[in-house]
């Protein structure tokens, strides 16, 4: 049958996977051949010019929506939002990474190709329609993370972190391959659509109800939601700062519009109370547990956990309000934690000496441009009004609200007064605080500070003009939903 | 001309600063043309700011100046602003105190003189913001925006535990307007819309499903978010240290104008969107309001601090207002409004001198001084003109408006105008006994006797507040008359609601 083999449009619509794969291979190829005095400039450009190629090509795909591979994959504006959303990180990544590998004296090599092949698989997860597709595209990007995160092969603490990850990961995404083997078991597909057929039509056996439970546990591992989060302080406490930056925010991205499809696509039987609790769990135990932190690195980790949290209460949520909430938090949230992960990584100086409360102390002073930049960012954390992260707030407690869930909400709100709290003790340390030593702080390369102005800019954008950003989440409902 | 001008003179106004501010972060650190340049800019705004009640027309009902467009569409946010009489005098308040403030600062920071003015000129935005915003989130947004400058101020700029009271101030304020913003979300969840005309309209039209259900807890939503601000007995446990720590500049703006965006958001909003609780829980507020009059008071009345002292008197004050405003009644109301701009102009002045002897001497220690009249004839007879006026001597600002309270009060309930009353008695008492220590008898310590008397520059800085405050005294109609329109406005539903109950 002729529409059985893949035709030219089939390719454009997983145009930036190829792009990137064939990116990552040359950076594979060319490492070996190249000084390596010179590689981290080489190399460098390769993966810019690479995940630039990969906006480039999501923006030509946007052209082409529809379905290709014999229905696995899906080209809409839900997946070319993510799409976009996780290349535009890889670059920013990318960009912010230049100058850390000079500094910690770390041999890029394959540094660059495998945060390329990392950009591949999340790509691939937000436009899969197939759960084993998912399945492999999750395993594709977890691995690329495991590797990078123990990328500071001098430090034991990297090594640690790397095996952790490793571990506890692979144990996750068991889960929800367990998961995936259920819901087979219960509709007969691991089709999304064609589950959703399943699950609409007869009564939801309790088979079901158990994969949705396993594929959660997997995913909430990786977007780091109490009680499976564990594993985060420690892993973010010793990778290398960008690479917490990505690993924090494009992997996330792509999980949960993972979580996206199953929950409101195939209109899994989601039992709210889990979702409740996860989402209640994470915000209270993040905000917290970070209130105690000496470490920034281990503070933003668990920040991040908080902010899983509050993303999951838009799942809680209705469907028409709650995808979009969920679409534009993620963007917002990577917009602005990326940024402040780049900082953290030019301060943190040769071997991330400086990355305790206290190296902070100052910082106003000693370096007034970084210290501005990081307290917008630190503010959008919070959630202050006028910036990104302000907006996505608003929209998942509004979604909350409009589902009537007002004790989630209560939680919600409480948490982000408490966890203002520590967000601010940075923001006294670096303003109202006499710096302990006066350590030079390098200039900031211009690389670096591409990275941050992206950050920034985008940070304000969505805290100014959410409208346009929301609008284009909002057509997702329709996808989706359908 | 004057038809585009009317359009956007409060856009001007409020973004006026901080284009100014922004501009600042382009100088070169010469901190001289910094001054200059944040003087020029803070009375260029105080300047057009004249515009709003040189073009107020008396019998203009509803919000005068409006600009509305849409500025967001999902949220649907709209860039709102319009004032009454209230809010004008407010805003007019806020660009007299910042020349003053700009002024009065000249010579004591040292450090980072650049981030100081930029920061002063951001903060009148936003609490110019504060008084402009018809749109509910425009004014959440200014009202937070208050709290980072405002602390950034303290924390970088104060004394001795600034940081503590810096983040003590910043918290206490911000988590209570995080139960504001819930209840702005609920209203805007039910009525799609954060107009405030709009949502005034919807909840007067009985339009908004389930809302006799839900009022008492937005009615405490928002008044938790304002008394903190305040601050209402017993709420006010953060205002103490933040004064102290303060520079005088910092501490200007905070009693003069940001402890007013409380009661002003009591009159607009609670009196405003919830007419019906305002009445059933005013007998409470009233009494919290009058302890906080009697508590501020006794408390000053022992302090040992000059700076302490004048704050406990503010909380003392503001509570005249929140009196006023919860005893429904044309006078309370007006007189509320005038309490609001007579302790912003006599109190930012108290601070102002307190701020100049600190100058000279590094202390706020009552102790410390004594029999100062002799080395700075000129210091202590402003100080007595300002304290006086503060004390509520007639012919001067705080009279009049502590007379209408009272008689407010009176007519609302005799026994709450008598407890009142008393407040005058003690203000008169620990400003007057403050006064005796400070300035009279003999020079106690060898060191204040060759303190210098005031500068040029700090005569020009306090002749503008002494002047007002004498006008406001002998003349109060000029300000009365906007104003008075402003609380028919708001009274109306509320005499409303009365002429019900009593019809029934």
């Amino acid at each position: 049958m002729i529409q059985n083999i893949p035709q030219g449009v089939d390719y454009i619509r997983i145009l930036p996977e190829i792009i990137l794969s064939i990116f990552g291979m040359i950076i594979m190829v060319v490492d070996p051949l190249v000084d390596e005095r010179h590689s981290q400039k080489i190399i460098g450009i390769i993966a810019l010019v690479g995940s630039l190629a990969a906006i480039a090509a999501t923006l030509y795909q946007a052209q082409y929506p529809g379905l290709a591979f014999w229905s696995m994959v899906r080209v809409d504006s839900f997946s070319i939002f993510f799409h976009f959303l996780i290349t535009a990180i890889t670059a920013i990544v990318i960009l912010a990474s230049y100058e850390y590998m000079e500094v910690q004296q770390i041999r890029v090599g394959e540094y660059y190709g495998l945060v390329l092949f990392g950009a591949v698989g999340m790509c691939l997860m937000s436009s899969a329609l197939e759960l084993v597709l998912i399945f492999i595209a999750l395993e594709i990007s977890s691995i690329s993370t495991y590797v990078l995160a123990g990328f500071r092969r001098r430090a034991a603490i990297s090594s640690e972190s790397s095996v952790k990850y490793f571990l506890l990961g692979s144990f996750a995404t068991a889960f929800f391959l367990y998961g995936v083997a259920l819901m087979f078991g219960a509709t007969g597909s691991t089709s999304i659509p064609a589950i959703a057929q399943a699950l609409q039509t007869g009564h939801a056996p309790v088979l079901a109800y158990a994969a949705v439970a396993l594929m959660f546990v997997g995913l909430g591992f990786k977007v780091a939601a109490a009680p499976f989060h564990v594993w985060t302080p420690d892993v973010y406490e010793g990778a290398p700062s960008p690479v917490v930056g990505f690993m924090s925010t494009a992997p996330k991205a792509a999980v949960f519009a993972v979580l996206l499809r199953i929950i409101f696509e195939a209109h899994a039987p989601a039992s709210l109370w889990f979702i409740w609790v996860a989402a209640a769990l994470s915000m209270t135990i993040g905000n917290v547990a970070a209130l105690v932190q000496s470490n920034v690195k281990r503070l933003l980790a668990y920040s991040s956990i908080a902010h899983a949290g509050y993303l999951l209460i838009a799942f809680a949520a209705l469907a028409n309000n709650g995808i979009p909430a969920v679409m534009f938090y993620t963007a917002a949230y990577a917009a602005m934690n990326v940024g402040a992960f780049a900082i953290i990584s030019h301060f943190g100086g040769a071997g991330e000496k400086y990355v305790t409360l206290e190296d902070y102390a100052g910082l106003g002073r000693r370096s007034p441009l970084l210290a501005a930049v990081l307290t917008i960012f630190l503010l959008s954390l919070i959630g202050i009004p006028m910036t990104g992260g302000f907006f996505a707030k608003f929209y998942v407690f509004s979604a909350a609200l409009q589902a009537n869930l007002v004790w989630l909400t209560i939680i919600g709100v409480l948490n982000s007064a408490i966890g203002a709290y520590y967000y601010l003790r940075l923001v006294v340390l670096m303003y109202m605080r006499e710096p302990k030593e006066e350590a030079a702080i390098r200039p900031i390369p211009v690389a670096l500070g591409v990275a941050l102005a992206i950050s920034l800019i985008a940070t304000l954008y969505l805290g100014l003009l959410p409208g346009r950003v929301l609008d284009y989440a909002s057509r997702s409902v329709a996808e989706l939903t359908r | 001309m004057s038809n585009w001008l009317d359009t956007w003179i409060l856009t001007l106004v409020t973004f006026v600063p901080l284009a100014g501010g922004l501009l600042l972060m382009i100088f070169p650190r010469r901190d001289r043309d910094i001054k200059v340049f944040a003087m020029v800019i803070s009375l260029l705004t105080f300047v057009l700011s004249i515009h709003l009640p040189g073009h107020f027309h008396r019998a203009q009902a509803g919000f005068r100046y409006e600009t509305d467009f849409s500025w967001i569409s999902n949220p649907n946010i709209h860039y709102h602003m319009g004032i009454d009489g209230i809010s004008m005098w407010l805003i007019v308040l806020t660009t007299f105190l910042t020349p003053l403030c700009v002024l009065i600062s000249w010579n004591s920071i040292h450090q980072r003189v650049k981030e100081f003015f930029i920061l002063l000129l951001v903060l009148e935005t936003a609490l110019i913001g504060v008084f402009t915003s018809l749109d509910l989130f425009l004014f959440y947004f200014f009202w937070e925006a208050t709290l980072i400058p405002m602390a950034l101020l303290i924390g970088m700029y104060g004394h001795g535990r600034k940081v503590y009271a810096a983040v003590k101030f910043f918290l206490y304020t911000m988590v209570a307007s995080t139960f504001m913003l819930a209840a702005i979300l609920w209203l805007y969840a039910k009525t799609g819309s954060f107009d405030f005309v709009q949502i005034q309209n919807a909840i007067h039209g009985g339009a908004i499903p389930n809302f006799p259900a839900a009022a008492q807890w937005l009615f405490l939503g928002f008044f938790l978010a304002f008394a903190v601000k305040v601050p209402l007995f017993p709420f006010h446990t953060w205002l103490p240290d933040a004064h102290v720590e303060a520079p005088t500049a910092g501490s200007v703006m905070l009693a003069g104008v940001m402890l007013k965006m409380g009661t002003y958001g009591m009159l607009r909003f609670n009196l405003g969107l919830f007419p019906e609780q305002s009445r059933s829980n005013a007998s409470w507020i009233i009494v919290l309001a009058l302890l906080g009059i009697v508590y501020g008071a006794l408390v000053a009345m022992v302090q040992p601090n000059m700076k302490k002292l004048i704050a406990y008197s503010s909380i003392s004050h503001l509570g005249f207002v929140v009196l006023g405003i919860f005893s429904f009644n044309p006078a309370g109301l007006d007189g509320a409004a005038y309490v609001m701009l007579a302790h912003g102009i006599s109190t930012g002045g108290l601070f102002m001198l307190a701020g100049i002897l600190y100058e000279r001497r590094h202390t706020y220690e009552i102790e410390d001084f004594g029999g100062l009249a002799t080395p700075m004839p000129a210091y202590a007879t402003f100080f007595l003109f300002v304290m006086l006026a503060s004390v509520g001597l007639p012919l001067l600002n705080g009279f009049i408006g502590e007379f209408l309270v009272l008689s407010g009060a009176f007519q609302a309930r005799p026994v709450y105008g008598i407890i009142g009353a008393t407040g005058v008695i003690w203000s008169a008492g620990y400003l007057l006994w403050l006064y005796q220590r400070v300035f009279f008898g003999k020079v106690k310590h060898p060191e204040n006797e060759s303190l210098p008397d005031l500068s040029v520059r700090e005569r020009i800085a306090l002749w503008p507040i002494t002047v007002i405050a004498l006008a406001m005294g002998v003349a109060p109609l000029l300000w009365l008359n906007a104003i008075e329109p402003a609380v028919q406005a708001t009274l109306g539903p509320i005499t409303q609601l009365a002429s019900k109950v009593v019809g029934q």
